[in-house]
């Protein structure tokens, strides 16, 4: 009779289907056919999509290459902080690493130029959090991920630490300086 | 029927309660309300140091406190109760005796000492991990050990859950099928047990890493198992607060399902479409690929999802047809005009419903789609979401039921009759603006589980802007709202147990009486109701206002995205 009482039928399959009910499942159906279509068709013609890219590494191996890219590319030192501002070229693998609590290094990229961006962690799990565009990305230890970025617009980028990684989670900060292309970035 | 059992007869109610059984419902849910102080507590610092202008706790408290707000609340308050909802559902709808009350107290003892275990870890100030506790950040072994008694003790509640449907059909307690509403628990069961096998299967391990037998744990495999029980124990949630909204349903208003095919078969889907649920929240992980995110979201056409957009039309449908069938029959909306909106019962439920709908379903879609969680990830926006889906659904449903429970369950007349009038919409509206504005500041980038959105102490800096800070204004002021209806659901709960005049019933006896199938007249139709050949018109335009909201944010979404750097 009521929804804590046995149905009225043993075999409750048998039951017809209300209309109001036919009506609402085949539209809800198409919907969520909509729903799931948009994935694929976004991967074929949206410009916002994450590679599969990925590799297993170590921390020192991971830090290895960062510290060879830091060591040809640096143009110039962040005065507030005193860390390195590394201008790689266009289209270069750029490794940056999230450690306790420090995105390293500092990164100046030109506008509208790809750049092969590669994260990894060197201890516990963080997030890549870039501000204020809120381009959100996991980094895990002993993974390596692959993203390729095109800066279409310029001026300062924060990246915040979204993944809570201990007491100074909070003042885990790095910048993406992103300049017009062709500027002289050795000031 | 008899046998040495007891068991009374609710006359108000005509419920027939098991000895055994009742005491162990009031129990689980006494334990579960006392929880929910614990973390009512804990909610109120974690949203005052959230509210920037105040930042009330230093930032280890704050990240202790938020651990133990999200264990206390999302596991133990939730799936106490759900354990009381389990033994309801089984011995005294189906008036039957509950299987091994003794074995069931074991499980009880076990889930207290978990949960004791686990928040003295965390008071301790070395498991300080959030509630997902994510490799290879160590907690106190005690932190994880208390999860695991947990898990244990309501593993065991759900076996006696199914012991007692077997023996409900072995002695022929009832006739025909389960209720509706049992077999909603049923599906809810059946998820509890897939999400405690995979709780166990990674909270094991990292014990064992916890105290140095193992010397490692993948990230990435423990994000993709612990989700399986994190998320997964969501759809326990879900199930457990739908079957109640269609119980408050058949309670308040005698109604009965629309039809009793679709609603059972949408709850079968949430078992076959419950997806390796834990996609959803690795979908800007490394390492898994783009087709396996995008199938193990939606299993190519989301049927879990449809299977909720279906009760969000079933439960309300069925409420209108029974306020048709008894006058009125006016227009399209007189049935929810003319609806008991004072009654806390109906009103929480009703709130439970649209806040889960409205607020909690649509942004769940939307964030779990696998390009549009890259702009949402991590940020506040999800916090949002899930205070949607499970607090304003679930706990605000649970709520709902224990206004029934008190006179029927406890015999006692609730205390402040009128003030347990207002406590829904304090709750649920403060809920709603919280979870609102929450997905708001995740909007314009706000972090999740920060302790701090001025960065103090960076030697870079950033400024949020100042919407950002009004958001999260917002937030702590409508936090506050929440938690006084929360407060006010306590203090009428424990005021009413303790307070609440007596209600005299009939003693105990061992009687037992057959839940009878209902006479075959009933299932004709739903008579001369309703507009344009439509029994339930008002509830269907509801449902299109639903899509239409639906659609357009989705849509919203996509073209936000389009806006952020290209990527590839």
């Amino acid at each position: 009779m009521s929804a804590i009482h046995p149905p009225a039928q043993r075999i409750w399959w048998n039951q017809p289907i209300d209309r109001v009910e036919g009506t609402w499942i085949a539209i809800a159906l198409i919907w969520c056919l909509i729903l799931f279509a948009m994935m694929p068709y976004w991967h074929v013609y949206g410009k916002q999509n994450l590679s599969n890219e990925a590799y297993r590494t170590t921390p020192e191996a991971y830090a290895a290459k960062a510290e060879a890219m830091v060591a040809k590319y640096t143009v110039r030192t962040h005065e507030q902080s005193g860390l390195p501002v590394v201008h790689p070229p266009a289209g270069s693998d750029v490794y940056l690493i999230a450690r306790l609590w420090q995105w390293y290094p500092l990164l100046e990229f030109e506008e509208g130029k790809s750049y092969r961006l590669h994260l990894s962690s060197m201890d516990y799990q963080h997030g890549f959090s870039l501000q204020p565009l809120n381009i959100n990305l996991e980094v895990l230890p002993g993974y390596e991920s692959v993203v390729t970025l095109t800066p279409d617009s310029s001026g300062e980028f924060t990246i915040v630490c979204n993944e809570y990684c201990g007491i100074g989670h909070h003042t885990m900060l790095g910048k993406i300086f992103v300049v017009k292309s062709g500027a002289d970035h050795g000031k | 029927m008899a046998n040495n059992e007891l068991y009374r007869v609710c006359p108000s109610t005509g419920l027939q309660y098991h000895k055994s059984a009742e005491l162990l419902i009031k129990a689980n849910a006494v334990a579960g309300v006392v929880i929910l102080l614990v973390g009512g507590v804990l909610a109120l610092l974690v949203t005052l140091t959230r509210w920037p202008a105040v930042h009330l706790l230093p930032a280890d408290g704050f990240y202790q406190a938020l651990t133990a707000h999200g264990l206390d609340m999302l596991i133990f308050w939730i799936i106490f109760f759900e354990i009381a909802i389990l033994y309801f559902t089984s011995s005294t709808l189906l008036r039957c005796r509950l299987a091994t009350p003794r074995i069931a107290w074991l499980a009880f003892a076990l889930m207290i000492i978990g949960v004791a275990t686990t928040n003295i870890a965390i008071l301790g100030g070395d498991s300080s991990v959030m509630m997902t506790s994510y490799v290879p950040m160590p907690a106190n072994p005690k932190f994880y050990l208390g999860l695991i008694l947990f898990a244990v003790g309501a593993l065991l509640g759900c076996f006696i859950f199914l012991g007692t449907l077997v023996i409900a059909k072995a002695e022929r307690t009832y006739e025909g099928s389960i209720p509706l509403v049992t077999f909603g628990a049923l599906t809810a069961c059946i998820i509890a047990i897939f999400t405690i096998a995979s709780g166990a299967i990674i909270l094991i391990p990292t014990f064992l890493w916890s105290i140095g037998y193992i010397n490692h744990i993948d990230p990435l495999m423990y994000r993709v198992i612990w989700w399986a029980m994190g998320h997964s124990s969501q759809q326990i949630n879900v199930a457990a607060h739908v079957s109640v909204w269609y119980m408050i349903a058949a309670i308040v208003f005698g109604a009965k399902p629309m039809s009793e095919r679709v609603s059972r078969g949408a709850f079968l889907l949430y078992i076959l479409f419950l997806q390796l649920a834990s996609a959803h929240h690795i979908l800007v992980d490394p390492g898994v690929s783009s087709e396996w995110k995008i199938f193990n979201t939606s299993y190519a056409m989301y049927l879990a999802v449809l299977a909720s957009m279906v009760h969000g039309l079933t439960v309300p449908g069925a409420i209108e047809i029974a306020q048709r069938e008894k006058g009125f029959n006016k227009g399209l909306f007189e049935w929810i005009r003319k609806a008991p909106w004072g009654n806390p019962v109906f009103s929480g439920m009703f709130m439970s419903l649209i806040g889960f709908g409205f607020l909690g379903g649509i942004s769940g879609v939307v964030m779990g789609t696998e390009q549009i969680n890259i702009i949402i990830h991590n940020t506040i926006y999800v916090p949002g979401h899930f205070h949607a889906t499970v607090v304003l659904g679930t706990t605000l449903a649970f709520m709902a039921v224990t206004y029934f429970l008190i006179p029927t369950l406890f015999k006692r007349e609730l205390i402040w009759k009128g003030l347990a009038k207002w406590q829904p919409y304090l709750f649920g509206g403060g809920m709603a603006v919280f979870t609102l504005t929450m997905m708001g500041a995740g909007t314009l980038g706000v972090e999740r589980r920060h302790w701090d959105m001025a960065f103090t102490g960076s030697a870079l800096g950033y400024e949020y802007p100042g919407s950002a800070y009004l958001m999260m204004g917002l937030v702590g002021i409508s936090g506050m709202v929440a938690i006084t209806g929360g407060a006010l659901y306590i203090l009428l709960t424990v005021g009413s147990i303790l307070f609440g005049k007596r209600i005299e019933v009939p003693g105990y006896s061992t009687t037992q009486t057959q839940l009878k199938m209902p006479v075959a007249s009933a299932i004709e139709g739903h008579g001369n109701i309703g507009v344009a050949g439509f029994s339930a018109p008002g509830t269907l335009i509801f449902a299109f206002m639903f899509l239409a909201i639906f659609v357009v944010y989705y849509f919203i979404n996509w073209k936000y995205l389009a806006s952020v750097w290209p990527m590839s």
